[in-house]
């Protein structure tokens, strides 16, 4: 007779990287009265990025959905927050969430159409969905056609906008941590890592594969459009098309994928690393950003085909680490 | 009447469309393997033959008796050197090497080349055309596009059915594991199949650059293209791939007639409705889902 069986999730080092993290937000959540405005700055950039990298890996590393298309919900999510405060006169921050929203209504019919693609047919077709949404935007005049409009606030002195701002994206980066492993908990996320190992075993096991990933392919949407609206606050301006547009997948997808990809996909910890490092790289290089682009990409296919680890599993896997995040089950007898 | 010249346009601009989406066709066809740079691939060789015409002085259609068979070699050393490590593994790593050297590519042209647009010159064949009446002319560099399509579809055609090279295509294509018992030396076919496959959208890049203007930024709208015309058509149909072409040629020229700003859209939505309403396309044998 064996011992009945126990089933754990955290680990002694995720429990003290619990404490950890919890000291790291407050400082992050206090920043304004301790950091320079440009550290601010920087770290809106860095957190609306951060979330986006969490929602693809999400998707791509746990979810086993690899879509190119998520600028289209940047894109959304940033056009309707402008459409909110510009034409409807909305609260500036109270537009954030429900933006995010807009963007998730827009996800369902995208994500009906696109689902009936799979693997890399899937991934195009959502590329030529936030095609198609950048070209539509064209066609809006009141949203400044395809030229550039620039957000209208007349509320908030600067400094309370910049602080706002902040929180907003801290609530953006964060909580798309807080997010991801929640979701990765819970059943939903059980469901999603069974697909991921087995997709034919998840099935035979009563798993709903298209509701599961459907349902993950929303909550990404959320969050994606939730950091693209608070991003354009910050940015002020914004443009539908070419290759600074917000619908450009040069400027949202491939900085994403290479994040995800370098720090180590279908891991928390990955997106996390290769946030900081992207960021830092590029502006440490931005001199030639070319050169940058280039050398970002070869990193990309040789991770892709040859150490598909990452950072933070190459990590894990020679030094031995345990998750910092705990979303795996073990068995404990 | 000049609604029937927009259908007529569209069907020229199709052999285009076809020519670019031969090759993604091909590839997915034969090692169920798409390559995001497929469209970046097809302005290499537009830049390609842009220097080659600048430094010899030589005509863009005679450069392809050199960038066909460069296309055709990068394609195989391509294959066997990166591509093979990614097919048959998770797509997600798929998508991210090949996405990865499509952005390679677009900023390497970038530094060679700026961020300008060119134009390949054909001479007096750019505006050379056979008058029907008073509303439609046909030119003749879009027929040569069209029928160059025509004539690469009837090829591979021809190979895939009827030649020991495309028994083995097929023959991988349809159970690997068998094919391999065979004694067909796989990673040789996919190789083969990838060298067909970017000497086609190389081709398809020259007519490109030669019809209008591009810059190290045209790749991923080609690709999209490609794309569409594949799944109009139907995926694994190679006939179907010019009928979607076509169709999409027709939707966009159609489209731009009522609003120059909705001349992609409507190709886009075409591609759209069919995707929804009928996702194994115009000749799909069914394997989209």
């Amino acid at each position: 007779m064996s011992a009945p069986a126990t089933v754990r999730q955290s680990t002694t080092t995720s429990s003290i990287f619990g404490v950890v993290a919890l000291g790291i937000t407050a400082l992050l959540v206090a920043l304004p009265w301790w950091g320079s405005a440009n550290t601010q700055r920087k770290l809106v950039e860095l957190m609306t990025l951060l979330a986006l990298a969490q929602m693809w890996n999400l998707l791509a590393g746990f979810g086993g959905v690899v879509s190119v298309g998520q600028q289209a919900f940047v894109g959304l999510g940033a056009y309707a927050m402008i459409f909110f405060v510009n034409v409807h006169k909305h609260d500036l921050f109270w537009s954030v969430p429900i933006s995010a929203l807009v963007a998730t209504l827009f996800a369902i019919p995208i994500g009906l159409i696109a689902f009936r693609l799979r693997g890399s047919y899937f991934a195009i077709g959502t590329w030529v969905i936030a095609e198609v949404c950048s070209k539509f935007m064209i066609t809006r005049k009141q949203l400044g056609g395809g030229n550039s409009i620039s957000l209208q606030v007349k509320e908030y002195s600067k400094e309370t906008r910049a602080d706002l701002v902040y929180w907003l994206a801290l609530v953006a980066g964060v909580g798309s941590v807080l997010v991801v492993y929640l979701v990765l908990r819970s059943k939903l996320g059980l469901r999603m890592q069974a697909i991921r190992d087995n997709e034919d075993g998840a099935r035979g096991l009563g798993v709903n594969v298209y509701r599961t990933r459907f349902l993950v392919w929303l909550i990404a949407a959320f969050w994606t459009g939730f950091a693209g609206a608070v991003y354009y606050i910050q940015k002020q301006t914004i443009l539908p098309t070419g290759t600074g547009g917000a619908f450009s997948v040069v400027l949202w997808t491939a900085p994403i994928i290479f994040i995800v990809v370098i720090g180590g996909i279908g891991t928390i910890e990955g997106p996390i690393i290769g946030t900081v490092a992207y960021y830092f790289l590029k502006d440490w290089l931005k001199e030639y950003v070319e050169w940058y682009q280039i050398g970002a990409g070869i990193v990309a296919i040789v991770i892709a085909l040859l150490l598909q680890r990452g950072i933070w599993g190459s990590v894990k896997h020679y030094l031995g680490i345990g998750d910092l995040f705990p979303v795996r089950r073990r068995v404990e007898r | 009447m000049s609604w029937v010249n927009d259908v007529v346009q569209g069907i020229l601009l199709g052999g285009l469309y076809a020519l670019f989406a031969t090759g993604l066709s091909l590839a997915f066809g034969v090692m169920r393997f798409v390559n995001l740079a497929h469209g970046d691939l097809a302005i290499v060789a537009a830049f390609l033959t842009l220097s080659l015409t600048q430094k010899t002085d030589i005509h863009p259609l005679l450069a392809l008796i050199i960038v066909l068979p460069g296309a055709f070699a990068v394609g195989y050393v391509l294959q066997r050197l990166v591509f093979d490590r990614a097919v048959g593994v998770d797509p997600a790593f798929q998508i991210v090497a090949t996405f990865g050297l499509g952005i390679v590519i677009q900023n390497a042209l970038l530094k060679k080349y700026t961020a300008d647009t060119r134009g390949l010159d054909l001479g007096s064949l750019e505006t050379a055309s056979i008058k029907i009446n008073d509303t439609i002319s046909i030119g003749w560099l879009p027929l040569i596009t069209l029928l160059s399509a025509i004539a690469l579809l009837s090829v591979l055609a021809l190979l895939i059915n009827r030649t020991g090279l495309g028994r083995a295509f097929r023959a991988t294509s349809d159970d690997l594991d068998a094919a391999r018992l065979m004694g067909i030396n796989v990673r040789r076919v996919y190789g083969i199949a990838m060298a067909l496959a970017i000497t086609s959208v190389a081709l398809a890049g020259v007519f490109y650059g030669a019809r209008g203007s591009f810059s190290p930024y045209s790749g991923p709208e080609n690709l999209i293209f490609a794309f569409e015309a594949v799944i109009i058509g139907g995926l694994g149909s190679l006939w179907g791939t010019l009928a979607g072409g076509i169709t999409l040629g027709i939707a966009q020229l159609l489209g731009n007639h009522i609003d120059p700003q909705w001349g992609q859209l409507t190709g886009h939505i075409v591609f759209l409705i069919v995707l929804a309403t009928r996702p194994t396309g115009m000749f799909g044998k069914g394997d989209a889902r």
